[in-house]
């Protein structure tokens, strides 16, 4: 049975949107009305921290002007969720850390502004862990994000009578809001970061689309930091072409992010349904872990006969130092994130607890402030950078760092084009499931991605089939440094093959 | 290696986080567990091998010596907890 017709509009991806409005079959503000309406009634996934109904209409007046006089930007009217790590001017941004408080930035991330002049229209700030710091969404100040997939046969839902069956199940993380509510249709597309696999498993876990870029492609400027060699920003969408078009409106050259690459951002729309034909892709033993999830294992399989099929060469691969890469991350991630975080001290912005002196002033801050995971890591890494421990601890996985980089920089040599692997170790789990003895419980789950962000290269996790409990279970292809295209059309080519995986019932409201 | 409790409360005040002494044996094995999952580390040979300073090689870019931007002390100030004419204002520092 359909929806009335306007709800209706939520359930268009953003490049049929996109053409839609073109088209003149509906106005943005129509779309945009929509897409309030189903923000407002997903609210028991508590994938927005923040709604801007009022900003969105106001953008969505602007964006039907343009519209009306044949001036379209390339995301003109698109009503789009945005993470909180990402500062956006006049409206709060919190990193979802108790520590930022009511922080009301006087700029915009560079990443936002682009999407702005490309036209978007913004519905809200999404839910992340504190400080893109987890893998679940559940280190939020803000709470969990319930994954708007339940397993086969629960019908746990918020206020329901009767006899519930399961649990809610977590939308993985650090980007959990954001690929709730792109799942769920709550927007058309949002945007996410990625430090260690924060695009891609939450992607995985809700059947979307993630890409992280090559280190570089986006500016980093206005995201709240978290580990500055590793944090990189790219979309979440419900498919490959939609991914496409975000990322190549919030890629580019940005003069304030040092480390932003000054590389022509290329149409990387134009990408999506080109061949494969011919292509190598790597499959790395080191992946096939002992214990693999067999169901993990068969998609895989499944994976690398679709890319054959459509022409590509499949080729058995070594990199191996990959066991190496989670170890060295969990020293690397937390010793910048000890420095980058120093700058929370009640003195310039966020909360302040009062002190007898300026040091218990701090200390008291930071305790009231930073959630418990925050904490580990700022004191791992103040420890892993402290005197007599860095040559043991950060140097060494510096070092290791490099030979993670030299795997693949030997396999992409060889002429491999890209590298498939699944994207998680499993299908998404029950909130408060996992991590709650022993924290490396939760790090595993990025166990797949996080040699991605060590090697600074480009990562795209695409939905490939369901598991026996009727989750969603996503396939990552690696590529090599600023060849996102190939990624594109890779990724699209499983798409084609696998079909999409739009959330069957909405039951939350 | 694993860190004892004196070593936890040491690095709790380098980091400038209050703890509360109950709290320092659950945070004590939390960190051990982490500690002990990085040990694998050693077990790889590093021996001539340069550490990463930067994931994309590339040239600094350089750029006029020139202000770009300033003048906007309110905006600065705006979200700090404590200010006065565009001071942030902390606790007594100097006796």
């Amino acid at each position: 049975m359909l929806d009335s017709p306007v709800t209706d509009l939520t359930r268009l991806t953003l490049t049929e949107a996109r053409d839609g409005l073109k088209a003149k079959s509906f106005s943005a503000t129509e779309l945009t009305k929509a897409h309030i309406a189903a923000v407002e009634k997903g609210r028991a996934l508590n994938a927005y921290v923040l709604e801007t109904p009022e900003h969105a209409l106001k953008q969505a007046a602007a964006s039907d002007e343009k519209l009306a006089k044949g001036e379209a930007r390339p995301l003109e009217g698109l009503p789009l969720g945005i993470k909180d790590l990402f500062a956006t001017q006049g409206v709060r941004t919190t990193a979802c850390s108790k520590i930022l408080g009511n922080f009301v930035p006087p700029y915009e991330s560079t990443v936002t502004s682009q999407l702005w002049r490309d036209g978007a229209v913004m519905l809200g700030k999404l839910n992340n862990d504190e400080f893109a710091m987890g893998s679940s969404n559940e280190t939020s100040a803000f709470g969990n994000v319930v994954n708007p997939w339940r397993r086969k046969g629960s019908n746990v839902s918020a206020g329901q009578g009767g006899a519930v069956e399961g649990n809610h199940l977590v939308p993985g993380g650090s980007s959990g809001g954001s690929a709730a509510a792109v799942a769920a249709d709550l927007c058309l597309a949002a945007t996410a970061t990625d430090t260690g696999g924060s695009i891609r498993q939450p992607a995985a876990f809700t059947g979307t689309v993630g890409i992280k870029p090559t280190y570089g492609r986006c500016s980093r400027w206005g995201t709240v930091a978290f580990a500055s060699s590793l944090d990189q920003a790219g979309p979440i969408a419900k498919t490959v072409r939609d991914a496409a078009v975000m990322l190549r409106s919030m890629a580019g050259h940005d003069p304030k992010d040092t480390t932003s690459v000054d590389l022509a951002v290329p149409d990387y729309e134009a990408a999506v349904g080109r061949s494969v034909k011919g292509m190598k892709i790597g499959i790395p033993r080191e992946y096939r872990l002992d214990g693999l999830n067999p169901e993990i294992d068969a998609l895989w399989q499944q994976g690398i006969e679709w890319l054959r099929a459509a022409g590509a060469e499949i080729v058995e691969i070594a990199l191996p130092h990959t066991r190496y890469a989670l170890p060295a991350y969990y020293i690397v991630a937390p010793a910048e994130a000890s420095s980058n975080l120093a700058r929370y001290d009640g003195v310039r912005y966020g909360l302040r607890e009062q002190g007898r002196d300026i040091v218990e002033m701090y200390e008291k801050t930071r305790a009231a402030g930073f959630g418990a995971e925050v904490k580990r890591r700022i004191m791992i890494g103040t420890y892993v950078l402290s005197a007599g421990y860095y040559d043991a601890y950060y140097l060494r996985a510096q070092k290791v760092r490099t030979l993670i980089k030299r795997d693949f920089e030997t396999v992409y040599a060889q002429g491999i084009d890209a590298v498939l692997t699944p994207a998680t170790p499993s299908a998404a789990f029950g909130i408060g499931e996992k991590g709650s003895a022993d924290p490396v419980e939760m790090y595993l789950n990025d166990i797949f991605t996080v040699t991605v962000n060590m090697a600074g290269l480009p990562g795209i996790a695409v939905p490939a089939g369901l598991d026996e409990q009727g989750l969603p279970l996503g396939l990552q292809l690696i590529g090599r440094p600023f060849d996102e295209e190939t990624l594109f059309a890779l990724g699209a080519a499983i798409e084609q093959a696998a079909g999409r995986f739009p959330v069957a019932e909405r039951w939350w409201g | 290696m694993s860190v004892d409790l004196a070593t936890v409360k040491r690095v709790a005040h380098l980091a400038r986080i209050a703890v509360p002494e109950a709290d320092l044996p659950k945070l004590q094995g939390e960190l051990n567990a982490i500690l002990g999952f990085v040990e694998q580390l050693n077990e790889v040979n590093v021996e001539g091998v340069e550490p990463m300073t930067s994931v994309t090689p590339m040239a600094m870019k350089l750029r006029e010596d020139v202000v770009t931007d300033g003048g906007i002390a309110e905006k600065i100030v705006a979200n700090a907890p404590a200010s006065e004419d565009n001071y942030f204002m902390v606790p007594k520092v100097i006796e």
